[in-house]
């Protein structure tokens, strides 16, 4: 009940003097989030530093708006740019987990779709599955992957437009509500921004997600291997050092997917080989969890 | 005893002024956090004992933010809120409950005529009576004019 004149006038003494930043720093538990982040991601310094940098910005307003000093809602859609495999959901996931723990939205899940999810297929359908798809995202973060395919120029009856519309009005009146994260290639990202202005001038934060080096390829499949229980042997480890460089020489690379489709597969024809041991009735623990060097040279990468 | 209002009352709540935007958001709030499925409905046609409404939208089973209810409510208002009434339900899909848990009225024509009492005679002198909505004299759509 502020909207009484008369409260207004006496309020204007009641904000404090000081704001203990620390101590909302320490509340918000920002700080474990963005460790989580540190441990769980290999590389992507300028990411973790961006997203560094909007979590201090978001908390400074905090202090801001708790002195009365108003700032208005800040714009928080972001575009994540980068080829496939950098961890582009893994950091919006990490995402909207600070913006839940500062207050910028209510609930912090993520909803994850791509064109087929908001585009329809008939005329008059496109507007209530993007809606649909809107109110789920309500009070988390919408994450739209590869965003650039809404919006097809060679054909102008595509209802691809239409989706980019509502999404635009939704971004520009309920930025309390929701967040909009587009994520897709560099390069056809730009493309997309460029014919669609609207977009370029609603998101805030642009993000670009770097490839990862063979150093950096190589310690996220130790993460994996690690988290998935199993132990590379020294000659495994080797041949793997080795597949690194050779897999990115070639087509459909996609960084940090690829290493785990290369474990994928090794696992496989560990098994492959257990099942078609000799002595199967005495299986040792180190057997189920030893990746030795052959399971990875049968890939077709070593083949000539 | 309570006095019955010139208006609809159905409900809950309705014997209430009306609930602001922020009250409403606070009871679906509640309906989500109970896992309850909300849904907008209008009608014209105005008795305590009219349940089955139209429906605005369908039901949202998966939403889990009241912002998202409001966006219907208010897309609502905007077509029919002028001369309809607007009611959100929570449907609890529980087993051995499956029915309908809240339902409050969010939005009313601006001018209601209210509801008048009819005497029909029966037999032996016995009274039977009947609640009737002025509104509803007119064809639909010419209601609340």
């Amino acid at each position: 009940m502020t909207a009484n004149p008369e409260e207004k006038s006496e309020g204007v003494q009641a904000f404090p003097d000081s704001f203990d930043l620390e101590g909302e720093f320490a509340r918000s538990n920002v700080q474990a989030v963005l460790e989580k982040l540190d441990r769980e991601l290999v590389g992507l310094a300028p990411v973790k530093q961006r997203i560094r940098e909007i979590a201090a910005l978001l908390l400074v307003d905090k202090a801001r708006r708790s002195m009365g000093l108003e700032t208005g809602a800040p714009t928080l859609h972001m575009s994540f740019t980068g080829n496939p495999g950098t961890g582009k959901t893994t950091v919006a996931l990490r995402m909207a987990e600070i913006l839940k723990n500062l207050g910028y939205v209510r609930q912090g899940h993520l909803v994850s779709v791509t064109r087929d999810d908001l585009v329809g297929q008939y005329i008059g359908h496109t507007a209530p599955k993007t809606r649909e798809v809107i109110k789920k995202a309500m009070g988390g973060v919408l994450f739209i992957d590869e965003a650039y395919y809404l919006y097809k120029p060679e054909n102008e009856r595509d209802y691809g437009q239409e989706a980019i519309e509502i999404l635009l009005q939704v971004m520009e009146n309920q930025r309390d509500d929701l967040v909009v994260i587009l994520a897709g290639y560099a390069n056809r990202m730009e493309v997309f921004f460029q014919s669609n202005p609207g977009f370029r001038s609603r998101i805030a934060h642009h993000i670009d997600f770097p490839d990862y080096s063979e150093k950096e390829l190589m310690s996220i499949a130790k993460l994996m291997v690690d988290a998935q229980h199993y132990v590379l042997t020294p000659e495994a480890e080797k041949v793997l050092r080795d597949y690194i460089p050779r897999r990115m020489k070639m087509p459909h690379f996609a960084n940090a997917r690829s290493m785990r489709n290369a474990l994928d597969r090794a696992k496989l024809r560990q098994a492959n080989r257990l099942f078609g041991r000799k002595d199967r009735t005495n299986l040792t623990r180190h057997d189920l969890t030893t990746i030795e060097a052959e399971d990875l040279l049968a890939s077709r990468v070593f083949q000539p | 005893m309570h006095e019955n209002p010139r208006n609809m009352t159905q409900g809950q709540f309705s014997f209430l002024p009306p609930l602001t935007d922020d009250q409403i958001k606070a009871q679906i709030a509640y309906a989500i956090k109970m896992g309850f499925a909300v849904s907008v409905e209008y009608t014209d046609d105005p008795h305590p004992r009219n349940t089955y409404w139209e429906m605005w939208c369908q039901p949202m089973f998966d939403t889990k933010d009241p912002a998202a209810v409001m966006l219907e409510v208010n897309e609502c208002r905007k077509v029919w809120g002028a001369n309809h009434y607007i009611k959100v339900q929570a449907f609890d899909n529980a087993r051995w409950r499956e029915s309908v848990a809240m339902s409050f009225i969010v939005n009313r024509p601006k001018h209601e005529p209210g509801l008048g009492l009819a005497r029909t005679e029966g037999p032996g002198r016995s009274i039977h009576y009947r609640v009737h909505s002025y509104a509803t004299d007119k064809p639909r759509g010419e209601r609340y004019k």
